[in-house]
């Protein structure tokens, strides 16, 4: 069965075929942002992800990587927000229950930082991010580091009365935190 | 010695009153509101005026600290006397302890203070959601005991004025101010 699912990835990313294949560690790894709220930094994290990443740390401009990620599992620090959130004018779970990411271009801008182009999903909007990402390799693992900025009102992300970006911001920080193990 | 309170003493009083009978019901309000733009906007303002009061109460402990306030009345019994000390007393502990208990409990739910939105409160506490909602339960029943002081408080300063008919309440208010 683990073999049928490699082959299934060296279909689905034949580039990476050269690459070393990598496992995501949940347990340490996170994706975080950061809303401005009255003009107030508040955090909040998506708890549940998954990550198919194939990245040779000898030729990362060849990694792929798409990450799924199970907005319902998103923590912003309480249940009334999280009602509100997971609701129609936010994320609409019950309609749209996965965000995705699928990379495209990775370019090397400078030793250990690169820049990664690519798709980012949510309810549906489909809009072109880059992100700039650290690449560091720990003995059996791989630690990837990153953070982009996003416009929540591109991707329809708070409607109705929530459009007022003097309450909530429109740009959300993201930051992505990932361990993957070596194959 | 003197029976009238400083112009300072007097604004610091009544600044801060105003701002606690601003930040009180909108305190009640605000929590009862459906998650929205305007409740994350009250609560903001609500923030604002907690940590305003906190800075005059700090000044109002300054000038408490460099003056002597006029003395009660030496008609008042001792009881009376005392129980006036007494509130007087916890009603300067409850504007620091009251914007404090505020303050950490932002911190523990995760939402930090800035002040007019521009001026950051470190966060004491780390995100922590059970201390946030024993914060809460805290700010709430010190508020209440406020409330009740306050109604002992400006009971008595009422029947200083209409019943004892001294100067008790006029020196604090001195528009009301009977001349001799």
């Amino acid at each position: 069965m683990r073999s049928l699912c490699l082959l299934a990835l060296m279909f689905v990313f034949p580039a990476a075929q050269a690459a070393e294949f990598a496992v995501l560690r949940p347990q340490q790894s996170s994706l975080v942002f950061v809303s401005r709220q009255m003009g107030v930094e508040v955090d909040g994290e998506f708890k549940r992800f998954k990550a198919v990443i194939a990245v040779d740390p000898a030729k990362p401009e060849n990694g792929k990587a798409r990450i799924d990620i199970d907005i319902a599992s998103i923590d912003v620090g309480g249940t009334e927000a999280y009602d509100e959130v997971t609701g129609k004018s936010w994320f609409d779970t019950a309609s749209y229950p996965v965000a995705s990411f699928v990379s495209g271009k990775v370019t090397r801008i400078a030793p250990g930082r690169y820049e990664v182009a690519g798709k980012m999903t949510i309810r549906n909007v489909t809009r072109e991010i880059t992100a700039p990402f650290t690449l560091q390799q720990k003995a059996d693992v791989l630690v990837i580091d990153g953070v982009f900025p996003l416009k929540r009102l591109e991707y329809g992300i708070g409607s109705g009365i929530w459009r007022d970006t003097d309450t909530v911001a429109d740009e959300v920080q993201v930051r992505f935190h990932l361990t993957v193990a070596a194959k | 010695m003197t029976n009238r309170y400083t112009p300072a003493a007097i604004s610091l009083h009544w600044i801060i009153a105003l701002l606690i009978f601003a930040a009180f019901p909108l305190g009640i309000y605000m929590h009862e509101l459906p998650l929205s733009p305007t409740k994350l906007k009250l609560y903001s303002y609500h923030k604002w005026i907690g940590v305003t009061v906190f800075m005059f109460a700090v000044l109002r402990l300054y000038w408490r600290a460099t003056h002597v306030p006029p003395a009660l009345p030496d008609k008042m019994p001792g009881w009376e006397k005392f129980a006036a000390h007494a509130t007087h007393f916890a009603l300067y502990a409850l504007i620091f302890i009251i914007p404090i208990s505020g303050w950490l409990m932002s911190s523990a739910k995760g939402f930090q203070t800035v002040w007019f939105g521009v001026l950051p409160l470190p966060d004491l506490l780390d995100k922590d959601k059970e201390l946030g909602d024993l914060l809460l339960q805290v700010h709430k029943l010190l508020n209440f005991a406020m409330a009740g002081l306050l109604l002992g408080h400006v009971g008595a300063a009422l029947k200083h004025h209409f019943i004892e008919r001294d100067d008790i309440l006029a020196r604090m208010l001195p528009f009301l101010r009977r001349e001799p």
